[in-house]
């Protein structure tokens, strides 16, 4: 983030399609030259509240603040919506040229063909797509296609882009590509931009902040780690990756440490609980260390259980290891640890992990 | 056959040796189906891209009666536009019942829900969210439907040529409103059936060539810009 000016606001909105509320925003701000994440499940609104953002979809109640200017509710006014451009899922490109396409919401603004032709020059580099500037669109790879509908977006020079899962569509390699040239034009321009994507990876690798949305509502926003790290309810807690998730009551707290039963087994966290209190904890499979030997138990490391693998599931650059240690346990070790530990179905290991590396919130009911 | 030959050899003749009735015939066949299928582009275009992309109570029923009137009788067309041309008609303070003006607007209303059934169909099979991402863009709305009109361009000249091909062909109406006066408003299709009736089979014969002839030149040069369109 360049500043922490407030680009855009949103106060009390809500939409409604097909009858039903798919929005309920009470407030949501965007600063300027942050990336902005907004994740979570299919049909939980993410593109609903792009389009809402972008005056494409008339709002039923609710405020859109830019640049401290409120702008007028329902379908926004063509002057709001030239200070923003908008990426699909889908290129949708026009059946003309490259070069073509990328000067469209130029040639609408009806700016000099010179700064046309620069600007285009501009953005076709910067994409690596100037090779492709007199090619038909029908004739372009998904990637490129993608790429072409990115420049096209930049070419206007928006003051925020919105990016709905813009790499969806691709295979590995070119989403990689894209991810990465992406990355660099968002800190190169310093744009403010919002992206919409399934991908935890797209999110930690692009945004400044992330988003949660569940059934039409924000759940949780903070920085990727924070999320990542400290989710807010289960729901975000399993989307983000958090495997480990157990229901268990506190029996005791003592020095900034308390202790949590869960089957019949303690779980020391840290941190403040009151005792008695059903609490959710989870715990990252990356947070859990797998060991052949009983490992010292040091000042952090509080959590040991003797446990039996169960399973060992191979996914390319690491592995996931099941455990039985009274409760399931999932671990996350690179290939080189389970070669050397040896590992297989059944092996006896210890698992452990930091008192600090649990993540605790009340149960919702 | 040897009728069907005599009729070629009697094209040939009357096409080569230029003339003159046949001439006329052939250029206010042209005249009046043109004018026709232009006028019903004007009105059928736009209405077909507002029935595509608006939403109003009814908006199915409308198109359903677009629909329907993509098969409409000349007959009835040429029925309808006489009683309203008729001398105390709605319209008849026109006073163009028997002219080519009124063979142009009967030829319309057989074109025009045909221009604009395809329009609707061709706006509606665009991705669904081109229109977005056209305003997303910064269009006007105007900008947006020009837009929309172009990407949609190679269906609307099948539009164009559906149009075109269902009034250069029809002659019911033609006959009912135009009266097939000598001069005036024989064209084609009138012409045909008269010399048929009189058993000049190969004049009409013919005349029938050349109807088919003007037809396939049309039709050929839309689709030869159609073709050259379309992507590879």
């Amino acid at each position: 983030m360049s500043d922490s000016e407030s680009l855009l606001e949103i106060r009390n909105l809500t939409v409604v399609r097909g009858g039903s509320r798919v929005l309920e925003i009470p407030s949501f701000s965007l600063h300027r030259g942050e990336t902005v994440a907004l994740i979570g499940p299919n049909g939980t609104g993410k593109s609903s509240f792009l389009l809402a953002l972008a005056g494409l979809l008339p709002l039923e109640s609710g405020d859109i603040i830019f640049s401290q200017q409120p702008i007028v509710p329902g379908f926004a006014s063509t002057e709001y919506r030239r200070k923003l451009a908008m990426v699909f899922q889908e290129p949708l490109l026009f059946d003309t040229t490259v070069f073509e396409n990328v000067a469209a919401g130029l040639k609408l603004r009806r700016l000099s063909t010179r700064e046309i032709n620069e600007r285009v020059t501009s953005c076709l580099k910067r994409f690596r797509i100037a090779h492709l500037a007199d090619r038909s669109a029908r004739k372009l790879s998904g990637g490129e296609a993608q790429r072409t509908s990115l420049a096209r977006a930049f070419a206007t020079n928006p003051e925020i882009i919105l990016l709905d899962e813009p790499f969806v569509a691709l295979d590995p390699p070119a989403r990689q590509a894209l991810g990465d040239d992406l990355e660099l034009v968002l800190r190169e321009t310093g744009a403010t931009a919002i992206l919409t994507t399934h991908d935890q990876m797209d999110s930690l690798r692009l945004a400044d902040r992330m988003v949660v949305m569940e059934r039409g509502k924000i759940v949780q926003s903070g920085t990727p780690s924070s999320v990542h790290n400290s989710p807010a309810n289960e729901f975000v807690a399993t989307f983000v990756g958090m495997e480990n998730i157990f229901t268990g009551t506190i029996k005791e707290s003592d020095n900034g440490l308390f202790s949590v039963s869960v089957a019949d087994r303690t779980i020391e966290i840290m941190g403040e609980g009151a005792p008695m209190e059903s609490v959710v904890i989870c715990i990252r499979p990356e947070h859990i260390v797998v060991s052949v030997t009983n490992p010292e138990t040091t000042a952090s490391t509080r959590n040991i259980f003797p446990s039996t693998v169960t399973k060992i599931v191979q996914l390319g650059l690491y592995a996931k290891v099941y455990l039985d240690c009274g409760f399931s346990l999932v671990a996350a070790i690179t290939n080189q640890s389970l070669e050397s530990l040896a590992l297989q179905t059944g092996s006896q290991v210890f698992a452990s992990f930091k008192a600090t590396a649990v993540h605790v919130f009340r149960k919702s009911h | 056959m040897d009728l069907f030959f005599e009729g070629i050899r009697k094209a040939w003749s009357l096409i080569f040796g230029l003339d003159t009735e046949v001439l006329a015939v052939t250029l206010l066949s042209l005249e009046v189906s043109c004018s026709a299928t232009l006028f019903s582009l004007v009105i059928g275009i736009p209405a077909g891209v507002f029935l595509a992309l608006s939403d109003f109570p009814g908006r199915r029923f409308v198109i359903s009666l677009v629909n329907t009137g993509m098969g409409l009788p000349p007959v009835v067309v040429g029925l309808f536009v006489t009683l309203f041309l008729w001398r105390n008609g709605p319209l008849g303070f026109l006073e163009i019942l028997y002219t080519p003006s009124a063979m142009i607007l009967a030829q319309a209303v057989i074109a025009t829900p045909i221009v604009t059934g395809i329009t609707v169909a061709s706006i509606q099979n665009l991705p669904a969210n081109l229109k977005l991402q056209v305003m997303a863009l910064g269009a006007t709305r105007m900008q947006m439907v020009w837009l929309l009109i172009r990407e949609a361009r190679l269906p609307l000249l099948a539009a164009v040529m559906a149009g075109f091909g269902g009034v250069i062909s029809e002659v019911g109406a033609s006959i009912m409103v135009g009266g097939n006066i000598k001069g005036q408003t024989r064209v084609l299709t009138t012409a045909t059936v008269m010399e048929t009736g009189k058993g000049n089979f190969d004049v009409a014969i013919a005349l029938s060539l050349i109807l088919l002839v003007l037809a396939f030149s049309v039709n050929y040069l839309l689709t030869v810009i159609q073709q050259r369109e379309r992507p590879r």
